[in-house]
């Protein structure tokens, strides 16, 4: 076998891993493996309403991951990404709520906002690693829970002791009636291409300008890149901005596109601990972010089909989605196993 | 009590075109009542999607997926693609979704649970006018919705005099889920209960903003009980299990402790057994199964309140004090009753907000 052949073979053989245990998971509870599939695969694809319901759980999974593999390039492990999607999440809706623009203002308003929120969630973290060398990850982890209740605390706040705040102003909306009637009134909205747009700016910035040369630099080696004359701390600091930024931005997207208002959360999202898991599997890289983000976002919104239509409960189908998510990541091992196979009938 | 009905959906269609276009009318309410048109038609279908704490919450999902159940079984339907069926919401995210799928497998009536599924519900109704939905706890104003409310106050009363009268430290605890217009409801009930028996008691008060958080029940509990409570109401849901494993905790560690929680929407008798003992008094049956039941006769029998808000009291036998399972002495229980009867007929009217606010 050539490497290409097992370049190829790697990703397929993963997916039919993942499925198959899956599928006797679902048989020893005493469900029909199959009509789950089936149940699966038409829950992302068949009809309109849910490719527009599945592409609208893709967007923030995207920005979610985009956050978690750029603070990764430069070396630095943001947990934070939940918190600072949730600050972007407030920052945008109170922005929707508040003011009264014409859409062409309000709408890069509301996201510029929810940006700056996620931005400044970011920069706490980042520069007490930069002055103090306080680890990034107790810090994230900290601030996601001062996000959390301090959000929860504001929403009722400015809704005057409400548990949501009022809906967002008409012209701050990522909806349209163009989608709505596309998908069959799936909450789908622009949101994807706001992601999309940022899958391509996180691309320049690595890859076309000096800054990401340096952010990147800083990721290998940075006792390297210091005695290169680079500022180590300020690209530390710029990183977690800028990822906190691209969270912050997923945040908008629950606000301006899916939700269209911000409720009290009794618990995580959940979606920036995913964009973990999102970015390892895009090998942080911002067209791997985008295969992640739709594997992640199809098997979330499609198993919610499960139950609807095989009649699975929520709990198996749970494990199941797990199942699949951790063969296809644990695509090394398989790689390792394919190249031994290979060498064992070299030697023959 | 109505038997299968069997026959042309073509009817039925035309039914549902009278009714829409007959509600919105007055604000009445109108109780259940047999099927006594002659017209042959199949029985409606009947579908529930259930809020964050899952359809089995012990609870308020729960209580409200019987009453699908029932329906179901009354008219001979199964759980099944033209019969009755439910979908669990993990997320705030899923209402829209499962709503949307509910109507996709041409249900005629989708219930949404729960307050939080209010602007979920308006939306998808908009979206959808030829499906019947209904929401409970919240006031939804469209004309293919009937909004279900219940007067919580009433029977959060009749648990504040049980547990004003069966207190001996005068202590008393109330943990509540979110602070929501419904669960300040049962808070504004249960202190005016309190009080009519002995104004002197305390009642402390704490809302632990979620409705599935079992650990954060537990600890509010603990507090409680360590300061000297001894009786704890609960309005929270999942987050009331917690509620439960404290006192149960507290009565296995010493079993003539004095300890006692008052359940909540269904019975909870269940929940508080441990070893030969059970720590639950009473419950505050918050009766979602008959309601959710009765929207569905009156759907079957071409009267579905659409548009209107039906509200649930004692009066209609949506409100109740569970069996206390001889916890609560006969005299006791008997002033209980009192009360009941009085609220029932109007002579007391229980306060919907808490006192303090607004």
């Amino acid at each position: 076998m050539s490497n290409r052949v097992i370049n190829l073979l790697v990703p397929i053989i993963s997916i039919i891993l993942g499925l198959l245990v899956g599928a006797v998971v679902m048989l020893f509870s005493g469900y029909n493996p199959i009509n789950g599939y089936i149940a699966l695969w038409n829950g992302v694809f068949e009809d309109s309403y849910a490719i527009g319901e599945t592409i609208r759980q893709i967007s923030p999974y995207i920005l979610a991951g985009l956050a978690v593999a750029f603070a990764f390039r430069t070396g630095l492990f943001n947990i934070g990404v939940e918190g600072q999607l949730i600050v972007g999440w407030f920052a945008a809706a109170y922005v929707g709520v508040t003011f009264e623009l014409p859409a062409i203002i309000h709408i890069p308003f509301a996201l510029l906002a929810a940006a700056a929120a996620g931005a400044l969630w970011g920069l706490v973290p980042g520069l007490l690693k930069a002055k103090f060398g306080v680890h990034e990850v107790i810090v994230t982890i900290m601030m996601n829970y001062i996000a959390l209740h301090s959000v929860n605390a504001l929403i009722k706040t400015v809704s005057g002791g409400n548990y949501k705040t009022d809906p967002i102003k008409e012209t701050a909306s990522l909806r349209s009636e163009f989608l709505a009637n596309l998908t069959d009134f799936s909450t789908l909205h622009y949101g994807i291409l706001v992601a999309l747009a940022m899958v391509v700016v996180m691309w320049f910035i690595l890859e076309k300008t000096k800054t990401g040369f340096e952010l990147k630099s800083v990721g290998f080696n940075d006792h390297a890149s210091q005695y290169a004359g680079m500022n180590v701390n300020k690209n530390i600091v710029l990183s977690m901005v800028i990822s906190g930024a691209f969270a912050g931005l997923g945040g908008a997207m629950e606000a301006l596109g899916t939700f269209g208002y911000m409720a009290t959360l009794a618990g995580f999202t959940g979606i920036g601990f995913d964009g973990i898991a999102v970015a390892l599997l895009g090998a942080n890289t911002p067209l791997g972010v985008i295969f992640g983000a739709s594997l992640f976002g199809s098997l979330k919104y499609g198993a919610g089909n499960m139950p609807n239509a095989a009649g699975i409960p929520i709990e198996i189908v749970s494990i199941v989605i797990a199942l699949i998510i951790f063969f296809v990541a644990s695509g090394y091992i398989i790689r390792v196993g394919l190249q031994r196979m290979n060498k064992k009938k070299g030697a023959k | 009590m109505s038997k299968r009905k069997l026959g042309l959906a073509l009817s039925l269609v035309l039914a549902a075109g009278t009714i829409l276009g007959a509600c919105g009318a007055d604000k009445g309410k109108e109780k259940g009542t047999p099927s006594t048109s002659g017209k042959d038609k199949a029985a409606f279908s009947v579908a529930m999607v259930t809020d964050i704490g899952g359809v089995d919450d012990k609870s308020f999902n729960q209580s409200a997926w019987a009453g699908v159940e029932k329906y179901g079984k009354k008219n001979n339907l199964e759980k099944a693609d033209g019969g009755y069926d439910y979908l669990e919401s993990v997320g705030e995210a899923d209402y829209n979704p499962n709503l949307n799928k509910l109507v996709r497998r041409d249900f005629d009536l989708v219930f949404g649970i729960g307050h939080m599924m209010e602007s979920s519900v308006k939306e998808v109704a908009e979206q959808k006018p030829d499906t019947k939905f209904a929401i409970v706890d919240a006031v939804v104003e469209s004309p293919n919705v009937a909004s279900i409310m219940f007067k919580e106050q009433e029977g959060s009363f009749l648990a504040g005099v049980a547990a004003a009268r069966m207190t001996k430290s005068n202590k008393i605890g109330f943990v509540g889920g979110m602070t929501l217009p419904v669960i300040e409801r049962f808070e504004a009930g249960f202190i005016a209960g309190v009080a009519a028996v002995n104004p002197d008691i305390k009642v402390d008060i704490q809302y632990t903003e979620a409705f599935n958080k079992a650990e954060l029940g537990k600890a509010a509990a603990n507090r409680m009980y360590s300061s000297g409570v001894d009786i704890i109401f609960h309005a929270a849901g999942g987050t009331g299990n917690g509620v439960f494993s404290e006192a149960k905790e507290r009565k296995k560690a010493d079993p003539n402790a004095y300890v006692w929680v008052i359940g909540v929407d269904s019975d909870q008798y269940a929940e508080g057994k441990i070893d030969n003992n059970n720590i639950t008094m009473t419950s505050m049956l918050k009766r979602v199964d008959i309601a959710v039941e009765n929207v569905s006769d009156l759907a079957n029998d071409d009267k579905f309140p659409g548009g209107k808000t039906t509200t649930y009291g004692i009066a209609e036998d949506g409100i109740a004090l569970a069996d206390s399972h001889g916890v609560i002495p006969d005299d006791i229980l008997a002033e209980i009753d009192d009360y009941s009867k009085k609220i029932a007929a109007g002579e007391i009217v229980v306060p919907e907000f808490p006192a303090k606010k607004k």
